[in-house]
């Protein structure tokens, strides 16, 4: 499963990134305390936010995330914006709440296993 | 039309620790009117959020409830820094929160906003150095 | 469903409320930030967090929220504990991180209901 497929059954916008959108899905993290998504989430999750502030990159960028998710149709900092496309990291937004979103992909991630 | 509740409850700066707690027992006390719960919601929020920001940023604070029967008022009040530029305070999302703030799940931004959409009325006053002065009106529905 | 089954699918350890187990609960609201549960969190929701401070007892007391689930294999300090017998706010713990916690109620029918502050608007997304 890729980013794109998940862009498309969930309807998400894409807030920068359209480029890497093929980058696999492994798994989802859901959570807004950044020494917590730096602790415990993995290479290839979608990380699930509603931080907008440039430091989700340097995050995400570290742990080598799939990409980033946020809620709340909370559009990323013009700041933010600049470093996820230097970067290259993709940065999706959906209008929906944590809750709903993550359990959507959840259920999207098991369907295929 | 008389005044159904009128109390004052002062704030710490600081005091991380008991945040919540006035918020806490404004509800408790406004319970007992048997107000109505979407209005009591706000109110909590309005408090909350109110109470939070004394602890984050001001020396001393003081939060002035009156409840009439037609509305709430409340009347904040703190000693503080104030805020220079109250519209970008207002901006969804600005923050001046500190690591420890943050570290307690506040400091999103978004603690003038959400009481801006509790109530039905309210005013924002603020001189640097000296502190800041909320005013929120909730209408209380005639039943 | 019931506190109990939340309990069940989540594998959760029960720390304060076991009066409460029998509380019907049909949404849930997931975040790490106070501030968004004040705006959004809506009466009757468990709510599923990573935060373990006194203050989110009381943030879900103010908000009638039906339990508290943290998330991530935290032990809260015993004030939080405290506060919530205090409180009558029940709180149980999973080692579950917030996306599996979310994914799993989620699949067992459990919805995602948001009520934004100063409307009657609920909003299920």
């Amino acid at each position: 499963m890729n980013l794109a497929s998940v862009v498309k059954t969930l309807n998400l916008k894409v807030a920068c990134g359209q480029e890497h959108l093929e980058r696999p899905v492994r798994g989802g993290y859901a959570g807004d305390l950044l020494s917590d998504v730096l602790a415990n989430s993995r290479e290839g999750d979608l990380w699930i936010t509603r931080q907008s502030h440039q430091n989700i990159v340097a995050v995400s960028s570290l742990k080598d995330h799939a990409g980033i998710l946020l809620v709340q149709g909370k559009e990323p900092d013009m700041d933010t914006l600049e470093k996820a496309i230097k970067e290259g990291i993709p940065i999706l937004v959906t209008e929906g709440g944590t809750f709903e979103i993550a359990g959507r992909l959840y259920r999207l991630l098991h369907e295929r296993s | 039309m008389s005044l159904k509740y009128d109390g004052k409850f002062s704030v710490r700066g600081g005091d991380f620790k008991e945040a919540g707690k006035v918020a806490v027992e404004i509800k408790g006390i406004l319970k007992k009117f048997g107000i109505d719960a979407e209005i009591l919601r706000r109110v909590a929020i309005v408090a909350y959020e109110a109470e939070v920001n004394i602890i984050s940023y001001a020396k001393l604070g003081k939060i002035h409830l009156q409840v009439h029967p037609e509305r709430i008022v409340m009347d904040v009040e703190d000693e503080g820094p104030g805020i220079e530029d109250i519209e970008l305070a207002m901006r969804p999302g600005y923050s001046t929160a500190s690591e420890l703030i943050r570290e307690l799940g506040f400091g999103a931004g978004m603690g003038l906003v959400n009481i801006k959409h509790c109530a039905d009325e309210f005013k924002i006053t603020s001189m640097v150095n000296q502190g800041t002065r909320l005013r929120i009106i909730i209408h209380v529905p005639a039943r | 469903m019931t506190l109990f089954e939340v309990m069940d699918i989540l594998n959760a350890r029960l720390l304060v409320g076991r009066k409460f187990l029998n509380t019907e609960v049909k949404t849930a609201f997931s975040a790490d930030l106070l501030s968004d549960v004040l705006a959004y969190a809506r009466p009757g929701s468990v709510l599923l967090t990573g935060l373990t401070n006194p203050q989110v007892v009381r943030t879900a007391s103010v908000l009638d929220i039906a339990a508290i689930i943290l998330v991530r294999g935290k032990i809260p300090p015993a004030e939080t504990l405290r506060l919530g017998e205090e409180l009558d706010v029940p709180i149980m713990a999973t080692h579950y991180i917030l996306f599996e916690s979310s994914g799993r109620l989620f699949s067992h029918g459990i919805v995602g209901c948001i009520q934004k502050v100063g409307t009657d608007e609920i909003v299920s997304l």
